[in-house]
Formats: structure tokens, sequence, C-alpha cells
């Protein structure tokens, strides 16, 4: 699949260089999608005056940052030439069994929450890269193992009933002084460290290295399946962090919690240049990708058009998004 | 990463064994190359047998709720075998299922049995179409066909809450007999005559013909298909049309067997048709694999969760079990093919 899409972008190349504009805009994609979500929000505002305000944009945060996190994971996979469908799974056990345990205490709570996301990923991590199984397949049957299991642990937890603890809540749907949301508290260290890995860290570059050739990575010397291992489980861990603040914000924890996360995190990653083959990305696009997805949500919500039809148009959308961005970076 | 070692095996098996070797050894080979030729039916029948022993009152009626509760997940399988042979994959399949459900459902009700046959044909290009439609949506958008066909996957799950907000409408009962009633004896659910048909009717002249060679050949080596002339592109189309058939074929079956529409329906069969394909020995990388192993293998996941509750277990603890099925069946397969290239 590599292949063809290096003969077509080839192709295609000669015939797009219509001017500096175009070839800047292909370098530094980034603008292009500040440009794209800055029009969503001049869109909102002119369609719906007075909608832009501090508390607004406050909440297009708020609900972008679990969101961003789980698409952080997905970034680092994606990057190396892989994909995580086992995120919305992981994210919903992740919430449930927090939710369960909360009785015990905050902490314990959140050990057993983020233990989901560290054995989920340890489980990958160690099918994909020690026994090469497609991440696609290995993804998927975790996923459906995940669900499963929860359904299972669910029947046995009728008695105890889920309860999301307090700081859960404040997490995912409080704000601070009522401008800065707090669910930032986690995305913004889990920003920068993604953001420093990748660009200052040998581990980083290995990401791209291994994306961009693995066989070239193993031949060099490289323990792939190390670098491989280590990424699975940090998905899983930020796809289990993401789930803890969508259930805080929630306020409920339930089977289908995170369902409905994981077109999105598939499709910030896409939408923020980071290519599904590999070698090519970085997380600075999946966090516009992440706003602009929410904005569109914000703005379909808006349009007051019942939920099948925000449902295609926002698939759409999504389609567009995605079709145009590879047509201008390929 | 395993592909070449797979590439390799399939051009040795494209070649034609010599005449004069001994008909043993020429049957021996024809096992070891296709696994799942073989591997399945004895694991259906492993399977089967198993069921016998955990439940020794197995009888007519047990076989018809089988059939029944397969006979969809068959075609889901079926659909996704299409497109993984071409080398894509098609993550829309459940969502095309349930609108065709949901449009059998919503027009056949109070119809008769003359009318439903029209409208079930109409249903079928209905999902001709939409397979057409995903099949434009991957070519023309150069979106990842993962992702593209994730996104469309949304886009039909909108479409069919459109058709029908929430369970319901109906058909006439002739029509649900296709696939739930019996032929001639009770041990004989129309349901497996329906698929075995419809599979048949469809895949086997589709095989034969010059598509169906392209779509193997683009699946194995895509730039190799392209440098002997196959136009890569319209092919990966007509894989994701065929998806749409099957997957309406489902669709209706799910009609027939449940009696109604649903219009959430579809969301377990994307992945647990996915899960048959890979059980039933199609490889993802593509352009290796044939129809009876999906089918057969969407048998076999059908009965697990009926196992277990004869066996009094949460039966809920099928789809774990089918998720490290699916896993284990793979790894299996990266074992046997690193073993092939050692040798």
């Amino acid at each position: 699949m590599t292949e063809s899409a290096k003969t077509s972008s080839s192709r295609v190349a000669p015939g797009m260089t219509a001017g500096g504009v175009a070839s800047f805009l292909r370098s530094q994609t980034i603008f292009v999608l500040i440009l794209l979500l800055v029009a969503f929000v001049l869109g909102i505002e002119i369609a719906r005056p007075g909608t832009v305000n501090r508390t607004w944009l406050t909440n297009m945060v708020l609900f972008a940052a679990p969101l961003g996190i789980m698409a952080g994971g997905q970034t680092l996979v994606m990057l190396t030439g892989g994909i995580d469908l086992s995120v919305a799974s992981v994210a919903t056990a992740a919430a449930y069994l927090m939710a369960t345990h909360s009785v015990l205490g905050g902490v314990t709570a959140v050990v057993w929450g983020m233990g989901v996301g560290l054995s989920v990923g340890l489980i990958n991590g160690v099918g994909i890269a020690l026994l090469r199984v497609q991440p696609l397949v290995m993804t998927l049957g975790t996923g459906l193992m995940t669900e499963g299991m929860l359904v299972v642990y669910s029947q046995k937890m009728m008695a105890e009933g889920p309860h999301v603890p307090p700081f859960i809540e404040a997490l995912g749907s409080g704000k601070y002084l009522g401008v800065i949301p707090n669910d930032l508290v986690l995305w913004a260290p889990v920003t920068i460290a993604i953001i420093f890995v990748l660009r200052r860290t040998g581990y980083g570059r290995l990401l791209y290295a291994i994306g961009d050739n693995q066989e070239a990575c193993h031949l060099s010397g490289i323990r792939v399946w190390r670098v491989l291992l280590v990424n699975y489980i940090v998905c899983g861990l930020l796809a289990a962090a993401a789930g803890l603040v969508i259930v805080g914000a929630v306020d409920a924890a339930d089977l289908s919690l995170a369902d409905v996360y994981l077109l999105p995190s598939v499709a910030a990653v896409i939408i923020g240049g980071t290519s599904i083959f590999g070698g090519r990305g970085g997380y600075s696009g999946t966090i516009v990708g992440a706003l602009i997805l929410t904005v569109l949500n914000s703005i379909l919500t808006l349009l007051d058009a019942p939920e099948p039809i925000r449902q295609i148009l926002y698939g759409a959308i999504i389609l567009l998004l995605a079709s145009a961005y590879t047509r201008l970076t390929d | 990463m395993t592909a070449p070692a797979e590439d390799e095996s399939s051009v040795t098996s494209a070649r034609a064994a010599p005449e004069n070797a001994p008909f043993a050894a020429q049957i021996g080979r024809t096992i070891r190359r296709n696994p799942s030729l073989f591997g399945m039916p004895a694991l259906l029948a492993a399977s089967l047998a198993l069921t016998v022993a955990i439940h020794p009152e197995f009888s007519d009626f047990d076989l018809q709720s089988l059939a029944m509760g397969a006979m969809p997940l068959a075609f889901a399988a079926a659909a996704q075998t299409a497109v993984v042979i071409s080398g894509g994959i098609d993550l829309s399949i459940g969502s095309a299922m349930a609108v065709a459900n949901v449009l059998a459902a919503s027009t056949m009700e109070g119809r008769s049995f003359g009318e439903s046959l029209v409208l079930a044909v109409l249903v079928l290009i209905a999902g001709a179409a939409i397979g057409a439609l995903n099949g434009l949506i991957v070519v023309l958008s150069r979106v990842p066909d993962v992702v593209a066909t994730l996104t469309s996957g949304f886009i039909w799950g909108g479409v069919a809450l459109l058709i029908l907000e929430k369970p319901g409408g109906g058909a006439p009962p002739e029509f649900l007999d296709l696939g739930a009633g019996t032929f001639i004896t009770t041990w004989l659910p129309n349901a497996l005559i329906l698929l075995v048909i419809a599979v048949a009717a469809i895949w086997i002249p589709l095989r034969r013909s010059k598509l169906g060679l392209q779509i193997y050949a683009i699946g194995s080596d895509r730039v190799a298909a392209f440098r002997s002339g196959v136009n890569v592109e319209r092919t990966r189309f007509a894989s994701y049309i065929f998806s749409g058939l099957f997957s309406a074929i489902g669709g209706l079956g799910l009609t027939m067997t449940t009696g109604i529409g649903a219009p959430l329906a579809g969301v377990y069969y994307t992945l647990s048709g996915l899960a048959a394909v890979v059980v039933g020995g199609v490889s993802l990388a593509g352009g290796r694999g044939g129809m009876a192993g999906p089918v057969i293998a969407a048998f076999v996941l059908t009965l697990i969760p009926t196992d277990l509750i004869f066996l009094n277990i949460d039966p809920n603890f099928g789809q774990v079990i089918q998720g490290t099925l699916i896993v284990v069946i793979v790894m299996i397969g990266g074992f046997v093919a690193m073993a092939r290239a050692r040798k």
C-alpha cells in the first residue's frame, strides 16, 4: 500500500505547483489546520452571533482534552505504522473499573483504572512487537476481549454499582476560576511530554524511523520490539487516562461510555497530518485535529438537527477534511 | 511484514503440481498448501461434536437456531472477505447491514410475499450502491481504507437511524420463512440453504472471472498487478461493490431471522465478521484465502456462546474467547509463515 501511495504522489506533485502559496501551505500544514479551526470558529460566530465567548472557548478545550489525550496515544502508534482499535474499549473499561473501586479511595480507584490501560497495552505490545501480529487484528482482538470481560464484570458488580468520585468529576467537568478547564492539568503535561519525546529524544526518533522502515531499523541493530512494546503500553495508559476524564465529564460510568471516541481518535490523528503508514506527522497536528473535531461537534449541536443527520454530517465532513489533507500533503 | 514468505508460497502453489507425482503425495501437498480448506470443516466438525458432547439432547431446533444465528455473520464475513482478498479492509459492513435490515423491515411491513421479494431486490441494489460509494470514497479520497470505511460506517449508521429511529417494522411471514423456516426435513434450515446458494451464486462465477483473478492479483502484489495491466483502482472499487452486496444479503438475513429492523443491530457484525475472516484463514495482507473458510468460521464463532450457555457459563465470555481466538490464530499463522521461511 505504501508503494502505491508513493507512486501516486509523484504523479500528482508536478500538477499542483500552482505558486508559492501552495508549496508554503504544503510545508507548513499546521497553519492550514489552524486557519481551518479559526474558520470554523468564525463560521459559528457568523451563523449564531454571540456564541463564541469565554465560556464557549473554555468548554471547547474542556471537551477536546479527553479526545486529545486518547489521540495522543493513537498518534504515537500510527507514527510506527500501527493502529490501536482498542482505545475506546480500554477507556470505557478503565472508567468503569475506576468507578466500581471508588469506595476503596481515590488513589486505589485511579490505579485500578490505569491498570486496565497498562494490561491491555501490555498484551497489545507483546502480541504486536514479539509475536508479530498485525496491529489491526491484535487491537481488534484485545478490544473484543476487554469489552467481553467488562460485560461479565459489570454483571458481577450489579449490587455495588459504579460511583464517580468527586475529584474525577472535577477533573472532567470543572473549571479553575471559571476560565481554565481542569482537565488541562492532565492534557498539558501529556502534550509537553509527547512533543518533547517526539522531537528531542532518541525514542521519538526511533518511532519515526520504525514507521519509515521497520526492516532497516531491525538491520541497523535497533531492538524494534522494545520500542513497539513500550509504545503500545503508553497508548493503553493514555486511553485509560482519557477514559477517566470522559467519565468525569459524563458523571456516570456505563458500558458504552467511550464508544463514540474511537472514530474521532483516529480521525484527529489523520486530519492532523500523521500518516497511517507511519514515519510522518506529529502531535501538534493531532491537537489541532482534536480541537477541529470538537468545534465541528459544537457546530452540529447548534444546528439543532436530529441525531442521525448530525452523525451523517460529522462523518462526511471528517471524510472531506481527511481527503483534502491527504491530497494536500501527498 | 510476513508478506514475503507468504507471497513466495503462493507463487509456488500457483504452479501446477507435476502430473506424475504420486496421488497420496499430491493430496498431502494440497492439504499443506490450503490448511484452511481442510482445517475449517475439521474445526467445525470438532466444535459441533463438542457441542453434542456438552449437550447430548442437541435437537433439530438447536441446529435451526445455530443456522439462523450464524447466517448473518457468515454474510458479514463473506462481505469482508471480498475486500480483504483485494488487500483492503471494510469497517463499514455492520452499518451497511443495518441499513439493509431497516430498509427491508420498514418497507415490507404488511406487504404481500411477491412485493417483499421485489423490495428485497431493491434492497440488494441499495446494498451494492452503498458498497460502490464506499469504493468511490476509498479510491477517490486517497484516505487509507481503514479510516475511510471507519468513517463511512459512521455515516451509514446515521442513515440507518434516519430510516428507522428505533427497532420496529416487519415483513410478510413467507419472507421471514426464507431464513427462519426449514426445507423438507426439520434438520435442513432454510438459513443454511440461503447462505450456500447466495454465496456460491455470487462467489464462484466471480472467482472464475477475469475480475476475480484481478481481485486476487491486486491483493497479492498491487505494483506487480498494475504493471501487468490490471486497473488497480477499478478492481478495488469492484471489490467494495461485492462487499456491499453481501452486506445487504446479510441485512436481509437479519430481517428474516429477527423479524424486525433494528438500526443498531449491525454494530456487532463488523468486528465479528472480521474475526471470522481471520479465523477462516484469509490473510489480511491480501491475495490469499477463499470464501469457504470465513463462512464456516462464522458457524464456529456462533457455536462458542451457545456452548457456554449449555455449560452454564456467562455467554458474554464468548466475546472474550472470540477476541482471544482471532489473536491466537493469527499468531499461529505468523509462526507457520516464519517456519516456512526458515526452511
